[in-house]
């Protein structure tokens, strides 16, 4: 409870700062919607105003700017009640069938996160099992994964759609699997730490007990990698998410929380794109907050927390 | 003493290490006799080779000359025989598994019995006298209560043999002490054979029938000394004049040691 204050503190600030901001970003379209509107204005003259920086503008048109930034259809930074009442219009207030709503677009961006996330996992997971046990491996394999991270995500997302697209993939795999490819990897690098953590005496000792490779893994290697693989699993789940938001970019997706951004930036529709992010780190927030919550009960029934 | 009836058995033995700063010699030369039911300690300064003669009997470093028998078997048979408990410096517990599932480890990778393993735990808690400490986790636990957890460990599959190196050398004088008196009682109801490295001579003397004095660089038996003391000590014996006499005899030896150098 002693947290409250610090985090609320930080809360207000972030949202004191958003709002002051708003005021020189929007300033430029409340002058001249004020204009229309047959209100004087300094400078009068539209391209006089083109050079001045938002600053400016709002210095020399006070109250007509101050008045003018909340209510505007596209800002180019909306305010912070603008985007709550977009993200309670398009959850609470729509059908979650309906084209429109978030709950919609969030669940599908989502499931091809979660499906993604699995695979991913599965995927690092076993590298690293392998990376550890064969030396073949751990020469070949690292320097493979993490050149495959030093390829642009944005890059490479529109190949793997045309490829699969190709092979008759669509919709929900292709992103699935981008949102693996981010995902793996800080699950092969957290797992071959973990799995490697035991020190030589905890090995020696399952030498003298004459311990197979299998026994070793199960009872001292996976065990001891458990709070490595969560870290990773925190990282990874939000990478995931990343993933398939950028899926759904190149392919002129439909649905998605990808495509409201999309069609957002398409439409000039600032305050939708605002909502999906702010959807989408709701939604990032949360699983991340999910996994902690296993890792905790995880860990407290093995006795580590 | 003849080879026939020694339990551990070394002749000759050599080890070198290839490092990057080149070859170390960490055993020259080493031929020892344990008889079953033996308490041998090795003592001697560091790099004297003691743990590595320890780890060799153990099949966990392989000699590069010499010969090694374990119970009439190489070291690695007698290893995948199961014929010694090991305890390490430090008490190693698995930090995600009870005192019981500690101890349980062992046994489950044997294929002892759910039942078996309930009952052997049982009994090495009560030997290390660590009963009702059995659902406890080790960070429950004091450094000696682990250490002692450790050794009921190495000694739920009944192993004939005990190699135990420096395992109270992290604990403090008075836990040591206490350790080393249960130890005793342990190792006299058991009738188990035990190797021991240390540091301190009184624990050597208090504890050993036999106390080997090793030498460094290269590693090797300086001096093997058959103690007189009875089976039965209690701690004051410490104090007494053939106590203090086997200790000079251990003091002086490691000074040789040293001197030859």
């Amino acid at each position: 409870m002693r947290s409250v204050l610090p985090v609320l503190t930080v809360v207000v600030a972030i949202f004191g700062f958003w709002y002051l901001a708003v005021l020189p970003m929007n300033a430029h379209q409340a002058v001249l919607d004020a204009e229309r509107a047959g209100v004087g204005v300094i400078p009068a003259e539209a391209s006089a105003r083109r050079d001045l920086s938002g600053f400016t503008l709002l210095a020399r048109n006070f109250d007509v700017v101050t008045a003018g930034v909340w209510t505007q259809e596209r800002p180019i930074l909306p305010a912070p009640h603008q985007v709550a009442v977009e993200l309670w219009d398009t959850t609470v207030e729509k059908k979650i069938t309906s084209k429109r709503s978030l709950v919609f677009h969030g669940w599908i961006t989502l499931s091809a996160t979660l499906l993604g996330f699995a695979i991913g996992t599965g995927l690092g997971i076993l590298l690293a099992v392998g990376i550890v046990h064969n030396r073949a491996m751990d020469l070949s394999v690292m320097p493979w994964a993490i050149a495959s991270q030093t390829i642009p995500i944005l890059a490479i997302a529109p190949m793997i759609i045309v490829v699969l697209n190709s092979v008759g993939l669509q919709g929900l795999v292709p992103k699935a699997i981008i949102s693996a490819y981010l995902s793996f990897f800080p699950v092969v690098v957290g797992m071959v730490k973990g799995l490697r953590s035991p020190d030589a005496m905890q090995l020696d000792l399952l030498r003298t007990y004459n311990a197979s490779k299998s026994e070793t893994f199960w009872k001292l290697r996976l065990p001891a990698s458990m709070p490595y693989l969560f870290a990773s699993l925190k990282i990874g789940i939000a990478a995931s998410l990343i993933g398939a938001i950028v899926g759904e970019l190149p392919t002129g997706a439909v649905r998605g929380l990808g495509a409201r951004m999309l069609t957002g930036s398409y439409y000039g529709q600032t305050i939708q794109i605002w909502s999906a992010l702010l959807a989408a780190a709701i939604v990032a927030a949360t699983l991340v907050g999910i996994i902690a919550l296993i890792q905790r009960m995880t860990l407290k029934r093995m006795g580590l927390a | 003493m003849g080879a026939s009836t020694a339990v551990i058995s070394a002749d000759a033995l050599d080890l070198t290490f290839q490092t990057a700063d080149g070859p170390v010699h960490a055993l020259s030369n080493v031929s020892l006799d344990i008889q079953s039911g033996e308490f041998v300690s090795f003592i001697g300064p560091s790099g004297c080779g003691k743990t590595t003669f320890l780890r060799c009997v153990a099949g966990l470093e392989h000699p590069t000359g010499g010969a090694l028998s374990v119970n009439g078997m190489t070291p690695d048979e007698a290893r995948r025989n199961r014929a010694y408990g090991y305890v390490f410096q430090a008490a190693g517990l698995y930090p995600w598994r009870t005192i019981g599932g500690n101890i349980r480890l062992p046994l489950e990778i044997m294929g002892y019995s759910k039942s078996d393993q309930e009952d052997r735990v049982k009994n090495v808690l009560e030997l290390v006298d660590l009963k009702g400490f059995e659902k406890k986790y080790p960070w429950q636990l004091s450094g000696g209560m682990q250490q002692r957890a450790s050794i009921a460990r190495a000694l739920a599959f009944d192993a004939d043999i005990l190699l135990m190196d420096e395992p109270f050398g992290a604990l403090d004088e008075i836990v040591r002490d206490h350790l080393n008196e249960q130890l005793l009682a342990l190792w006299s109801r058991t009738e188990k054979t035990i190797g021991f490295v240390t540091h301190s001579i009184p624990e050597a003397v208090y504890l050993s029938t036999k106390i080997v004095v090793m030498s460094p660089r290269p590693g090797r038996i300086h001096e093997v000394i058959e103690s007189p003391l009875p089976k039965e000590r209690p701690l004051d014996i410490r104090d007494t004049p053939e106590f203090i006499e086997v200790a000079h005899q251990v003091r002086d030896g490691l000074r040789a040691g040293h001197i030859d150098e």
